[in-house]
């Protein structure tokens, strides 16, 4: 409980919901700790999850072996993160993550592109795209690398009056 | 079994440690804070014991270890002989410790418990997590005990758990309170498809009708429910019954349609009301309320509209500074994760993509350079254009009425004769905006500020309207005012005849009442003018949903379905679907809004039909922008507040005041209709309240206070204060100005000083930790060691040449050099190295790493 944002009643209830998408695999003990992953496609076809378009980094940027199984520690460790209790910089760094595409510790242009394809379902044409992320970096970037560092996007996230209502999964 | 029990049953396994060699751990602990070293040395202690549990927190701790190591050791090494001294007497010695051992311990659970409650917020690998969060509590509670500060643990349990409850019940509260928020689904549906544009529409239309229900409940809680239920019944005298001629087809719809018959002679309008000082049982001073309703319905739309114009500039202020991250804040924050709904989630895409188009329009018109002397060419022609429109709607306008005045001395005229000033005035109103918008086709302005410059030329021509309008009702007025005279005298003369024929007849016999359809009785101008006004608002009501079923609805089905058999494509060609008309609808509302204004003082009636009407477009205009209309071609946002519309509202509530206020003061009340007959001015009825009401000192006080002699010193005051408020608001726009340009320079400084930086963040690290899949620091320890060891070298000088450019050429080419260097996180997680290279004036140590004292010697401790 002092691991995560959740009551005794609410990680039980999470541990219900990770039972029930694999009840043949997922065991109902917990207390020999054995070592269950689930792969990311149970996963991601949680209701809560199934709308988001950065469904698959989520869960990727959770996961211990970053291939996308979570193992049920991970499970409650993404629902706490993604709960309204949980503190904004704790919030950026694993927004920082999810945003990362390419896992290289910095958000580049290519990874601002995917972002910004999932977040209009490609309705934007190629030039609005480049311009959009020409102008984040241009907004955002302060060491002038072309590139945003997590410190760069801890001060833009910092400032941003609805990332913390944004930023939570309720469940 | 769940988590919790697994938690608690292996924190029983670790609590029969050693409890020695564990305090001796925290003690380190304590020294160090989370330094590494000693929590490796931790668990190689208690590797016996829990040998498979600890080993992935040992590989997680792995990489920082060897830093520390050394530092680790030589630590080890005294403490080890403390730990000796402490861990050969068991825990009956504990009562022995002396003082400074007890203050350090009771330091240390302290320091615990911090942790305990920072745990969550560390973000470390859940299994990290949990063994460290174990230690940590067993430690706690063991000494706790010990130390006698587990006494006041219930209370405090019972203090957080409330703490908790209150929180969950305030969320509760919140979310229930933007449930009760009115069609907020719809609005934001709204807004989702067609930019906040067309939703501020929405969102001031919904404001209006709040507005208006409260208005609503004053006039029918305090003027027409106490008439209706205490009041004379109807009937019971002239001014409360229709007239002998005009019974027979009272009850006609046509005559109904036009708010004459029984309409005319009910509570809903100004005539109906008797001049009774008091009514019913209560002792309802009905004509004083009809005449505080009617001042205090101007004064709550004021203080309402000041009050929400306030609010919005003070939220303008609040955020205004915050334009540095547009795009990235719609980048990262936009969407919304609790979306779970397949239907949200389409709205929800379609509402990012809307709201990214609406920032690069801004960002294009922002840096668009053209042809300055052209464009404004074009403006001022622009403008001139739209001046001579205006005049010439004026003049149309002002010929018609003339001309209307004539008809109207004549008899026997047409149904067009009659109804010429209306259609002149709905025919401009139908072609001069669409005029205006192509002419303003010609200015090229930002569609934002397009749009208010076409809101105000609109304005123009709508007040122009209005106040013909009221010049020729005002004409009507006076006429009916001599009439008045004249029907006054007939009426005096009609009922002495009868009671002169009634008491010559027989003298003896009490003369049989007079029925009240049959007194003469003047025309009553007050209700006249309230009847001018709910017509007006029926009409336009009827026009405005004649104009949406057509000219969007039935466009938007003909284009539709007849698309598929026409010559050319009708959908993106010339008929096309309707944009929603935002300038327009915007008026529409707002000039609604002055009409109830003025007219609700005649017809109490007024405010009901316009709440309805409000409620209906609210889901007509929704259902009719969802079904058949299409986004602006240019989509943008609206701007923030909607001041812009507020001022407009103030502005025509200002008008709309004058005119009430005029009658009100200056002309004589009807002699036979309404709460004030028989004063010579409306206002007197304050007079006689105060007078028959009050104690006499009120009388008195009153009338001081009404001396010109002491008004005019109040207005000066006001004067007065209004200069002075308005210079310190000066002062403070300054100021802020002035500060805003500093945060600017010094964002700007700090730019330019991170470039030639290579600094760290202290989450940086804990990042850093997580980011490197652990199963590869498993399987491959020792190549990860080797490539630490081997790449600082060739990165410092790299950094270096980075650096000298920066110094050289500036800041970006410095930040160009850096860029294309191994990714600086290299020495992030290698501070020793930073020892190694020459100290440049002003480099920043990272903060996160306690430096070792031997900084090179700790690799290859295992």
């Amino acid at each position: 409980q002092d691991c995560t944002f959740f009551t005794r009643k609410e990680i039980l209830r999470l541990h219900g919901r990770y039972h029930e998408m694999a009840p043949n695999v997922v065991p109902m003990d917990y207390t020999k700790d054995p070592d269950v992953k689930l792969p990311m496609q149970l996963i991601i076809n949680m209701p809560e999850l199934k709308e988001n378009p950065f469904k698959e980094r989520i869960v990727e940027s959770f996961s211990e072996d970053g291939e996308g199984s979570l193992s049920f520690n991970d499970f409650v460790d993404m629902f706490s993160v993604l709960s309204e209790m949980a503190p904004r910089e704790l919030k950026a760094i694993y927004a920082f993550k999810i945003y990362d595409f390419n896992t290289d510790n910095f958000i580049c242009k290519s990874d601002l592109e995917q972002t910004l394809n999932k977040l209009t379902r490609e309705e934007l044409t190629a030039e609005e795209i480049t311009l959009v992320c020409e102008k984040v970096i241009e907004e955002a970037d302060m060491d002038g690398d072309g590139k945003l560092g997590f410190a760069d996007f801890e001060n833009m996230i910092s400032k941003a009056p609805d990332f913390l209502s944004t930023f939570h999964i309720r469940i | 079994k769940d988590k919790e029990e697994d938690d608690s049953k292996e924190e029983d396994s670790c609590s029969p440690h050693n409890r020695a060699s564990r305090r001796k751990n925290y003690q380190i602990k304590n020294s160090d804070g989370k330094n590494a070293g000693e929590e490796r040395r931790r668990q190689r202690e208690r590797g016996k014991k829990a040998p498979t549990k600890d080993q992935k927190e040992s590989e997680n701790e792995g990489r920082k270890t060897n830093k520390k190591g050394k530092e680790g050791e030589n630590k080890q090494k005294t403490d080890r002989k403390t730990s000796t001294s402490s861990g050969s007497s068991n825990s009956s010695d504990e009562e022995s410790l002396s003082e400074e051992e007890l203050a350090m311990l009771m330091e240390q659970v302290e320091q615990k418990k911090k942790l305990i409650s920072a745990m969550r917020n560390k973000p470390w690998r859940m299994v990290k997590k949990l063994s460290v969060l174990r230690e940590a509590q067993a430690f706690v509670e063991k000494f706790e005990g010990a130390l006698g500060k587990g006494k006041g643990k219930k209370f405090y349990a019972y203090k957080m758990m409330m703490a908790k409850k209150w929180v969950k019940f305030k969320r509760d509260f919140d979310n229930f309170k933007t449930q009760c928020i009115p069609w907020e689904m719809k609005i934001k549906e709204v807004e989702s498809h067609f930019g906040s544009s067309v939703a501020s529409y929405f969102i001031f239309l919904r404001w209006m009708y709040g507005v208006n229900l409260v208005l609503f409940g004053l006039i029918f809680g305090l003027v027409i429910i106490p008439e209706v239920l205490m009041g004379m019944p109807y009937g019971s005298m002239p001014r409360k019954t229709v007239p002998r001629a005009e019974q027979e087809t009272a009850m006609d719809f046509s005559v109904l349609w036009d708010f004459e018959g029984y309409i005319k002679y009910s509570a809903l309008f100004y005539g109906y009301y008797n001049n009774q000082r008091t009514i019913g049982w209560l002792k309802y001073r009905l004509p004083m309320a009809y005449f505080m309703v009617g001042i205090s319905v101007f004064g709550y739309s004021l203080m309402v509209v000041i009050r929400s114009m306030a609010r919005n500039a003070n939220e303008n202020t609040a955020d205004g500074d915050d334009d540095n991250f547009v795009f990235s804040w719609k980048m990262f924050t936009s969407w919304d994760y609790l979306i779970g709904n397949p239907e949200t989630a389409d709205n929800k895409f379609a509402s990012i993509t809307t709201s990214f188009k609406e920032s690069i329009v801004d960002e294009q018109e922002s840096n668009k350079d053209e042809n300055i002397h052209l464009r404004r060419f074009l403006r001022v022609l622009a403008n001139v254009l739209i001046i001579c429109c205006l005049c010439g709607s004026g003049y149309l306008i002002y010929f018609v009425v003339k001309r209307s005045q004539t008809f109207s001395k004549m008899q026997n005229v047409g149904w067009y004769e009659r109804n010429e000033v209306e259609i002149v005035m709905s025919l401009l109103g139908m072609f001069c905006p669409p005029l205006f918008e192509t002419i303003a086709a010609l200015e090229n302005y930002h569609p934002r500020i397009g749009l208010k410059w076409q809101l105000g030329r609109i304005f123009a021509l709508f007040l122009g309207n209005l106040y013909t309008f009221l010049l020729a009702l005002m004409d009507d007025v006076n006429e009916k005012l001599a009439e008045e005279d004249a029907v006054k005298n007939i009426t005096r003369w009609t009922l002495l005849g009868h009671h002169n024929s009634s008491a010559g007849n027989d003298s003896t016999a009490t003369p049989p009442p007079l029925d009240p359809a049959d007194v003469p009785r003047g025309p009553c101008w007050e209700t006249t003018v309230g009847i001018e006004f709910v017509r007006l608002t029926v009409s336009d009501i009827l026009v405005t949903y004649i104009t949406i079923l057509v000219g969007d609805f039935i466009r938007a089905c003909f284009v539709r379905f007849v698309n598929y058999c026409w010559c050319w494509d009708l959908e993106a060609g010339f008929p096309s679907y309707a944009e929603f008309d935002i300038s327009g609808n915007v008026l529409g509302l707002v000039f609604n809004q002055g009409m109830i204004w003025m007219g609700s003082f005649y017809a109490p009636g007024l405010v009901g039909i316009n709440v309805l009407r409000l409620l209906t477009s609210m889901y007509f205009q929704c259902w009719a922008v969802m079904s058949s209309n299409v986004p602006h071609e240019r989509v943008f946002k609206a701007s923030k507040s909607n001041n812009f519309y507020m001022g407009l509202l103030l502005l025509i509530l200002f008008l709309s005041l004058l005119p009430v206020a005029y009658t009100i003061m200056s002309l004589p009340p009807s002699f036979d209709c309404g709460p004030f007959s028989g004063k010579k001015r409306m206002y007197e009825v304050i007079q006689e309240t105060i007078e028959l009401d009050f104690p006499l000192f009120v009388a008195k006080i009153f009338s001081y206070v009404a001396n010109p002699g002491l008004i005019i010193p109040a207005i000066l005051l006001m004067v007065l204060a209004i200069y002075y408020l308005n210079a310190v608001a000066e002062a403070y726009q300054r100021a802020n100005a002035e500060l805003k340009k500093k945060m600017q320079m010094q964002r700007e400084e700090e730019k330019n000083k991170r470039n030639n930086k290579a600094s760290t963040n202290p989450a940086l690290q804990d990042l850093e930790d997580l980011l490197a899949p652990s199963t590869k620091r498993e399987s491959h320890p020792k190549q990860a060691e080797d490539k630490k060891t081997e790449s600082p070298n060739p990165t410092s000088p790299v950094v270096k040449q980075g650096r000298a450019a920066a110094l050289d050429g500036g800041p970006m080419t410095g930040g160009r050099g850096a860029a294309c260097v191994p990714p600086p996180h290299v020495f992030v997680t290698q501070p020793p190295t930073l020892g190694i290279r020459p100290p440049y004036p002003g480099q920043p140590r990272p903060r996160g790493h306690p430096m070792g004292p031997f900084p090179g010697r700790g690799r290859g401790q295992p």
